[in-house]
């Protein structure tokens, strides 16, 4: 098999696979918690208008709990580098906004590739700097399983190929363009079913927590 | 012309000066990236070399590539080049035919036996016995394996000869395979494109007579110092990419400004080619120059690769229809599932036992 034929297998018949696994485990995993559905809380409500607590916890926890938190600055600031920086790695770089137009019909503007680049940098070295946290930190250390090394991987593997095939480093681009649309399709069918489901289910998970607070009478 | 008759001798005729010899043979050096200490010993050699016989054989392919060669305009040096090569079979531009035309292939095959070059243009079809192409009674697959046995290297030139090109193309009819696919026992040389870049084959041929051996080649047998690089890499128009400067379509104000042409389908960056730097029609222009994105023509299996007109990255096949019922089945599988859960759910209070203070007294 020459590298074009793998490059047009990744991009076509893999890349179907891959989103097929990515969508059916995604919905499988929602609809399945969405039906187990909550415990019923016989007690009175505090707060009637407890609903909307839990719509505002879902916005309101983007922003850093400073005072909440022991996590040293430096590994609450790389985790923000590097969520911002999957985000804008991932929908505002030209050859992955065609992907999506191909997929969704529609595209939008693309940010320069120089800018992509110095993103990338830093989110791979934010990325090491999470890792070092949970290594580092006794508690984080005992929390941690394998489910949470593995996660870590997926999401720099896909970051770290795109990067070396950009600067044609380590292997020529195109082989080392099918490991990257590869390490991207391990993503997107691991997703569903590691702790990386969380870019679904926080707004669940948030709104749940909100709601019962507010329930209660907590301000969260 | 003499077939003993030595290249200088040869280009002297043509009224090629020394100096423009010279110039060619440094323009050469710097293309194959050799060092300028290599001008001089390119320069004796082909001077001295004595012009070699070359069988060039033209299977299912469609003349491009021998258009390409000649219709080089104006005669310059690489035609000129071309033309002391002893080409003593090429059934497109010899003027015997038929059964004399085969002779000479013959000939030329016994005579120079083991020191010839076979060149070859267009795939070849093995399907049912290859009988989808044939020369004078003769399938080309018989033909090829034939003129290679006394071949010293073979050269495929064209992305058909060198990686089955259009025949090969899905569904593959005529079941087309590379001259690579069949012949395993002897140097090959792909010169791939469509049609590939004249001044690459004089390139490999001038190598072959300066050091009587075949340049360094790449995975897929390419010259390195002729496909070593991307199209994108070398693109004049690469800094549009680096900027997200991009033509949307073919007459918008990007297309008219000259900004980089990947969204319109480039294969510049999957592309390895000498189209950038050594450019086409003496150095006027290649495709990305006049405005066309690079189709990849000189990638294996390119007619394969998706459209030419969608960028590169974008999936080749309808996605979205493929996913869709999978998206259905998930939605399916997830609902059955949140329904044997509650089933268990509600089977275990059922089968709860209820404790109350009353058991505690016991």
């Amino acid at each position: 098999m020459t590298t074009i034929e793998m490059l047009t297998w990744v991009r076509g018949p893999g890349l179907v696979i891959a989103i097929g696994i990515f969508l059916a485990g995604t919905l499988v995993r929602l609809i399945e918690m969405l039906m187990l559905g909550r415990r019923k809380d016989l007690s009175e409500p505090r707060n009637a208008a407890s609903a909307k607590y839990g719509w505002r916890l879902v916005f309101t926890r983007f922003l850093p709990p400073f005072a909440a938190s022991d996590v040293p600055a430096i590994a609450f600031l790389a985790s923000y580098v590097f969520h911002i920086g999957l985000f804008l790695i991932v929908f505002f770089y030209v050859p992955h906004i065609t992907v999506f137009k191909e997929l969704i019909g529609f595209g939008w503007p693309s940010l320069p590739a120089w800018f992509i680049d110095a993103v990338t940098l830093a989110t791979m070295i934010a990325m090491f700097v999470v890792l070092w946290h949970r290594i580092s930190d006794k508690v984080k250390n005992y929390l941690s399983g394998f489910n949470d090394y593995y996660s870590w991987f997926i999401t720099i593997f896909p970051i770290v190929t795109g990067y070396f095939a950009f600067h044609r480093l380590v292997l020529p681009y195109n082989d080392m363009l099918v490991i990257h649309i590869l390490s991207v399709e391990l993503l997107l069918i691991s997703l569903p079913f590691t702790k990386l489901m969380h870019a679904f289910s926080f707004i669940f998970s948030r709104w749940y927590t909100g709601e019962a607070a507010g329930r209660k009478g907590i301000k969260l | 012309m003499s077939s003993q008759q030595t290249l200088a001798e040869a280009l002297l005729q043509h009224g090629v000066t020394r100096r423009g010899f010279l110039k060619y043979c440094a323009g050469l050096a710097s293309m194959m990236a050799l060092p300028s200490s290599m001008i001089p010993r390119i320069a004796e050699a082909l001077e001295n070399a004595v012009r070699p016989s070359v069988i060039w054989l033209s299977f299912q392919e469609c003349t491009g590539c021998t258009e390409s060669l000649t219709r080089s305009h104006s005669p310059t040096l690489e035609s000129l080049i071309f033309n002391v090569i002893s080409l003593d079979y090429h059934h497109t531009l010899q003027a015997a035919s038929g059964h004399a035309a085969e002779e000479a292939r013959i000939n030329a095959m016994e005579k120079f036996d083991g020191q010839y070059l076979l060149l070859v243009d267009g795939s070849i079809p093995v399907k049912d016995d290859g009988v989808y192409s044939t020369i004078a009674g003769m399938t080309n697959l018989e033909m090829l394996k034939e003129s290679a046995k006394g071949a010293a290297a073979i050269i495929s030139v064209g992305t058909c000869a060198a990686y089955g090109g259009l025949p090969k193309a899905n569904p593959n009819p005529t079941g087309a395979v590379s001259v690579a696919d069949i012949i395993k026992d002897k140097p090959i040389v792909n010169v791939p494109g469509c049609p590939p870049i004249p001044v690459v084959i004089t390139g490999v041929l001038a190598h072959f007579l300066t050091f009587g051996r075949l340049p360094d080649l790449d995975r897929d047998l390419r010259p390195l110092s002729f496909f070593g690089e991307s199209i994108h890499d070398r693109c004049y128009r690469r800094p549009f990419y680096d900027r997200g400067q991009f033509a949307k379509t073919f007459d918008d104000e990007g297309a008219r400004k000259g900004w980089c042409l990947y969204e319109l389908g480039c294969k510049g960056p999957t592309t390895h080619n000498a189209c950038a730097t050594t450019k086409w029609n003496q150095g006027t222009s290649f495709p990305i120059q006049s405005g066309h994105p690079c189709l990849g023509c000189s990638e294996p299996d390119f007619w394969d690769a998706g459209s030419f007109y969608k960028a590169f990255t974008a999936p080749p096949i309808n996605v979205s229809e493929a996913v869709a019922p999978v998206i259905a089945g998930g939605a399916a599988a997830g609902i059955a599932l949140g329904l044997a859960n509650r089933m268990k759910k509600a089977r275990a209070e059922r089968q709860r036992e209820h404790f109350t203070t009353e058991d505690l007294k016991e």
